[in-house]
C-alpha cells in the first residue's frame, strides 16, 4: 500500500501511466463481454462508415466494427505482451543468475554468445526465425521471449555481481550454505527489484514488436484484429477512403508503450535508486 | 593507440564466431517440412529439385563440414545463390546495401540535428517549460511505432491535399533531387525515432558535465556561459553520444526494414522481405550475416573513434 502512495505522491506521470496501462488491461481482459459486435463480423452494407453512434469507431472495408477489433486487438496485445515478458524475464534471470554468479570462463562464453545475439537488429532477428518457424501466436511468444529474455540477461547479471559480492552472501557462503540456496534464497530475491522493472518495460516492447511483425504480415495470422495488421495489408488501400481506419490501432498502441514506459521508469526511481537516469 | 585498436580487434574474433554461429545455426532448424512447402508454393515436386534446394542449403553433408565449408565461402565473398533467381546472393546485397546505407545515413544526420541542440538546451535549461517539452516529446516518441507514423504520412496528406510521398526510387546519381526527395520522407521518421534517445542521452550526460569541477573553474575565472558550453561542456559531454551511435545501429537497420517496405525503398530491408516471403534461405542468411556483421564493425569504428576522441579510454 505504501508503495502506491509512494507512486502517487512522487511520480505522478509515472502512477497516471500505470492507471492507463489498467485501463487497457481491464478492455482486454473484458474485450469479448465490451466488443459491441464479433470481431470478425463482416456486413458489407455498413462498410466504410465513419465514427457514429452505431459504430463508435466507424467501420472497415469488410463492414466489420473498429472499436470491436481494437478492443480484441488489446486482448491479443496483452496476451502476447504478458507471456512473452514473463517467458523473457525468465530466460533473464536464468542467464544472468548463472552468468554472474558463477562468472570465469562460463561467464565469458555466455557473454559473448549474448553480445553476438545482441548484435542482430531485433526485427531483422525475429523476421528471420519468424521465416523458419512460420508466424503464429505461440511462436511469436516464444520469439520475443527468447529474443527479449537473452538480451535483457545482462540487466540481471550486473546486478548479480553486485549483490554477489554483499557481505550477506559472503556470509551464507562461509556458513557452508549450498550454491542452489545461495541462489534462491540470496540472490535471487535481491535482483527482484530490477527483475520487476525489466518485466515492465519488456511487456511494452514485446507489444510494439509484435504489432511490428503483424504489420509486416509475419505476426499472428489473419484474421486475428491484432493493432499492428489492422494497419497493414488489404485494410491500407481502403484508408484513403476511410481514414479513421488508420488511427485507432496507432493511437492505442502508442498509448499503451507510452503508459508503460513512463510507468516502468517511475518503478525503476522508487525501486531501484542506483538505475535511475539510465535506459 | 595501436596497442587498443589490436586489442579491440582481437576482442571482436569470439562475438564474431558466436554471430556466424547463430547465423548457421538457425538456417539449420530449417525444417525439412518447409522444403516440402517451398517445392509446393513454386509448383516443383521432381525429387531432383528437392535434392537441388537441400544441395543448395547444404543440408546434404555432415554440419561440421557445412559449417566450415560455410565460413569459407563467407570469407570469400561467397553467400550461395538465390534459390529462385539464381543470382549470387553477394550481387543483390552489393545492390542493395548502398540504398540502406543511404537511407541510415540521411536518418542518421537527422536524428542527430535533431536531438543533439534540443538536448543541450535542456540541459542548460533544466526543468524549463522548453526542456518539459522536450522530454515529453522524446517520451513519445519512444512509443510511436514508425509504421504508424509512416502510415499517417502516407494517409492524411493525400486525404486533405492530395499529396501523397514519392514511392518511385530513383538511383542518386541519375536524379539527385528525385533520389532525396524519396528517401527524404522515410529518412525523417526513421531519424525523429531515433532521436528520442539520443536526445535523451545529450541532456543527461550534458547536466553529469555541468555539474564537474572543470566547467566551475571556467566559470570562476570569468569565461562567459557560451564559451564553457561550447569549449569545456559539450567537448566532453558528447563523447558518450558517439556511443550511442554504435548503440543504435541495430535500431536503424531494424526500423529500415519497415520503413522501406511502406515507402518501396529497394533498400535490403525489401530485399529481406521478399526472401523471406518466397523462403529463399540463402537470401534471408547473406542479410541476416551482413547486417550482423555490419552491426559488429560500426561498433568496433565507434569504439576505435572513442578511443581517439577520450585518451583515457585508450589506458584502460
Amino acid at each position: 500500500m505504501s508503495f502506491l502512495k509512494r507512486l502517487w505522491r512522487d511520480k505522478k506521470l509515472g502512477a497516471i501511466g500505470g492507471l492507463i496501462f489498467l485501463l487497457f488491461l481491464f478492455c482486454g481482459v473484458f474485450a469479448d463481454f465490451l466488443a459491441p459486435f464479433g470481431e470478425n463480423e463482416t456486413d458489407l452494407s455498413v462498410r466504410l462508415l465513419a465514427p457514429g453512434w452505431d459504430y463508435l469507431l466507424g467501420t472497415d472495408h469488410l463492414g466489420r466494427d473498429v472499436l470491436s477489433r481494437v478492443l480484441i486487438g488489446a486482448q491479443l496485445s496483452m496476451v502476447v505482451g504478458f507471456l512473452a515478458a514473463g517467458l523473457a524475464t525468465v530466460i533473464s534471470i536464468i542467464i544472468g543468475v548463472v552468468s554472474g554468479y558463477f562468472g570465469g570462463r562460463i561467464d565469458m562464453l555466455i557473454q559473448r554468445f549474448v553480445d553476438a545475439w545482441m548484435t542482430f537488429p531485433d526485427l531483422v532477428l525475429l523476421i528471420v526465425v519468424v521465416s523458419i518457424v512460420g508466424p503464429g501466436m505461440p511462436q511469436i511468444i516464444i520469439i520475443l521471449g527468447c529474443l527479449y529474455g537473452i538480451a535483457g540477461s545482462r540487466i540481471v547479471r550486473g546486478s548479480v555481481i553486485t549483490v554477489k559480492e554483499s557481505m550477506y552472501t559472503h556470509a551464507a557462503q562461509s556458513m557452508g550454505a549450498s550454491t542452489m540456496r545461495i541462489l534462491v534464497r540470496h540472490i535471487v530475491p535481491n535482483v527482484m527489484p530490477v527483475v520487476i522493472v525489466l518485466f515492465t518495460t519488456r511487456v511494452g516492447a514485446t507489444i510494439l514488436a509484435e504489432a511490428g511483425l503483424s504489420f509486416l504480415g509475419l505476426g499472428v495470422p489473419p484474421p486475428a484484429p491484432t493493432w499492428g495488421s489492422m494497419l497493414s495489408g488489404t485494410g491500407r488501400t481502403y484508408m484513403y477512403m476511410g481514414p479513421w481506419l488508420a488511427l485507432a490501432p496507432g493511437l492505442c498502441l502508442t498509448i499503451v508503450v507510452y503508459a508503460i514506459n513512463v510507468y516502468g521508469d517511475a518503478l525503476r526511481d522508487l525501486l531501484d535508486p542506483r538505475m535511475r537516469g539510465v535506459r | 593507440m595501436q596497442a587498443y585498436i589490436i586489442r579491440r580487434l582481437l576482442a571482436l574474433l569470439p562475438t564474431l564466431f558466436f554471430a556466424s554461429l547463430i547465423v548457421f545455426v538457425s538456417m539449420r532448424l530449417i525444417p525439412g517440412d518447409v522444403i516440402d512447402l517451398m517445392l509446393a508454393q513454386n509448383d516443383i515436386v521432381t525429387t531432383q529439385d528437392r535434392a537441388r534446394i537441400e544441395a543448395a542449403l547444404g543440408l546434404d553433408q555432415p554440419v561440421m563440414s557445412q559449417y566450415f565449408d560455410w565460413v569459407g565461402g563467407v570469407l570469400q565473398g561467397d553467400l550461395g545463390r538465390s534459390l529462385w533467381q539464381n543470382t549470387p546472393v553477394v550481387d543483390q546485397l552489393w545492390a542493395t546495401m548502398p540504398i540502406t546505407f543511404e537511407l541510415g545515413l540521411l536518418a542518421l544526420i537527422v536524428a542527430l540535428s535533431v536531438a543533439i541542440p534540443i538536448g543541450i538546451y535542456s540541459a542548460i535549461r533544466q526543468d524549463s517549460a522548453g526542456d518539459y517539452v522536450a522530454r515529453s516529446f522524446s517520451l513519445v516518441m519512444l512509443a510511436v511505432p514508425s509504421f504508424w507514423l509512416g502510415t499517417l504520412v502516407m494517409v492524411f496528406p493525400s486525404v486533405w491535399w492530395r499529396w501523397s510521398p514519392p514511392l518511385e526510387y530513383v538511383r542518386f546519381f541519375d536524379d539527385p533531387i528525385a533520389n532525396l526527395s524519396h528517401m527524404i520522407v522515410p529518412a525523417i521518421l526513421l531519424g525523429l525515432s531515433m532521436s528520442a534517445v539520443t536526445m535523451r542521452m545529450t541532456r543527461t550526460m550534458m547536466l553529469e558535465v555541468m555539474r564537474q569541477d572543470y566547467i566551475r573553474t571556467a566559470r570562476a575565472k570569468g569565461v562567459s556561459e557560451h564559451l564553457t558550453i561550447v569549449r569545456h561542456a559539450l567537448r566532453n559531454g558528447l563523447i558518450p553520444v558517439v556511443t550511442l551511435i554504435g548503440l543504435q545501429a541495430p535500431l536503424l537497420i531494424g526500423g529500415a526494414v519497415i520503413l522501406e517496405q511502406i515507402f518501396v525503398v529497394p533498400g535490403m530491408g525489401l530485399l529481406l522481405l521478399e526472401a523471406v516471403f518466397q523462403r529463399d534461405y540463402p537470401v534471408i542468411s547473406g542479410i541476416f550475416l551482413i547486417v550482423g556483421v555490419g552491426v559488429l564493425l560500426i561498433n568496433l569504428l565507434v569504439d576505435l573513434s572513442y578511443g581517439f576522441l577520450d585518451p583515457k579510454v585508450r589506458h584502460q
